[in-house]
């Protein structure tokens, strides 16, 4: 227990996906315009992410592995989520139209989301139980959100500001962001180790 | 379009970084040093330019619906190449790199050069934008990556600029000297469109 709460602080506020590793840095920079499309976009990555982490965690340890075929690693995974964003997708539309509504338009999106593949990758890459993968990958799309909210409200409020002329747009957002991760590198010291 | 309006647009007019803020994840992590910046920059221009190639091919061929997976796949086998050669030739630039070699797949200006041209337009051509866009990235990356060690760490390619007496500001290394560095080039760089 100690451990699964120990991989959700670390993720979610020490190693964040967006602003230590870089990881979906287009959508961040995409959809952060507005706090409504942020969270559609936030809970739709959460979802895939939840469940790309453990199928692919699945099919890793009990395919790839036995068979010897782990090479092949990269192409079985990146299928994976491409198929598993189409699945999700139709699934949603057909039972939970409301749902649908809301994240309808951010589900394509995520296939080329850098942080669902670098989700999978880092957990194969750590060694992760099935379990601590499953809530790795929770915590990583709780994290990636949690950034994207923030930025929203952050560039709610820079409209309203005069920003200098060249840099209007993604370069102030680029800097905002900048700042941010020099904050959440206060968090740096909650766990020692 | 001819060839040489084809290479200005990937080198400059449309950069893929700094006018097209595409391929985002790669660019601010590897460019601790420009050493990492080529590497990262070759291996992309190498994926990119096979990917064009095959994808130009097979164009004729490849259904609509399932022309995105195809494409996926494609490339995915590229930077499994890449990663599998680097890390028996180039066992440092591979631990260098690490995770971010597999993650040239979903990097978008791959996917993106491969829809757009190299699916639209015949071999030669497909080729030459490949290579324009690919260069402009490496170039991109390598700047990014002098000025983040110039200041992060005094050198350049591992060769001593600064003076001895130099402080190094270690936030240039630093995730959050990534983030600034980038976006204070993409306004340096709208500042000089425009001038023009």
């Amino acid at each position: 227990m100690k451990d699964l709460l120990l991989i959700v602080v670390s993720t979610v506020l020490i190693n964040n996906f967006v602003l230590s590793y870089f990881l979906g840095i287009c959508p961040f920079l995409g959809v952060s315009g507005k706090l409504s499309s942020a969270i559609g976009m936030g809970l739709s990555v959460i979802f895939v992410m939840t469940l790309s982490s453990s199928i692919s965690w699945l099919i890793y340890h009990l395919i790839l592995i036995p068979l010897e075929i782990t090479f092949l690693s990269y192409v079985v995974f990146i299928l994976v989520i491409a198929s598993l964003v189409q699945i999700v997708e139709m699934f949603i539309r057909k039972y939970s139209p409301p749902l649908y509504q809301a994240l309808g338009i951010y589900l394509p999106l995520i296939t080329t989301n850098c942080a669902i593949l670098g989700c999978a990758l880092f957990m194969i890459a750590r060694n992760y139980a099935f379990l601590p993968a499953v809530v790795f990958g929770f915590s990583a799309g709780v994290g990636f959100t949690l950034i994207l909210l923030v930025m929203a409200g952050i560039r709610e409020e820079l409209q309203f500001n005069d920003v200098p002329g060249v840099l209007k747009g993604a370069p102030i957002t680029l800097i905002t962001a900048g700042l941010l991760a020099l904050c959440f590198m206060g968090f740096s010291g909650l766990i020692s180790s | 379009m001819n060839s040489t309006q084809l290479i200005i647009k990937g080198v400059w007019t449309d950069h893929p970084i700094f006018r097209q803020l595409l391929g985002m994840c790669p660019t601010l992590a590897v460019t601790t040093s420009s050493i990492n910046g080529i590497s990262m920059g070759l291996a992309v221009l190498f994926v990119l330019f096979f990917s064009s190639f095959v994808v130009s091919l097979i164009k004729k061929i490849v259904p609509s619906q399932v022309r995105i997976a195809v494409y996926t796949v494609i490339i995915a086998t590229f930077v499994t190449i890449v990663d599998i050669f680097l890390k028996a030739y180039f066992p440092d630039i591979s631990r260098a790199l690490g995770p971010y070699i597999p993650l040239i797949i979903v990097n978008c200006i791959i996917l993106g050069r491969c829809e757009v041209f190299a699916s639209r337009h015949s071999l030669g051509v497909s080729l030459i934008d490949a290579l324009a866009m690919g260069s402009g990235f490496t170039w991109g990356l390598f700047v990014l990556g002098s000025i983040r060690e110039l200041f992060g760490a005094g050198t350049i390619l591992g060769f001593k600029i600064m003076p001895a007496f130099y402080n190094p500001l270690i936030i240039m290394i630093l995730p959050a000297g990534a983030f600034l560095v980038l976006g204070t080039l993409v306004g340096v760089m709208n500042k000089i469109e425009q001038k023009r």
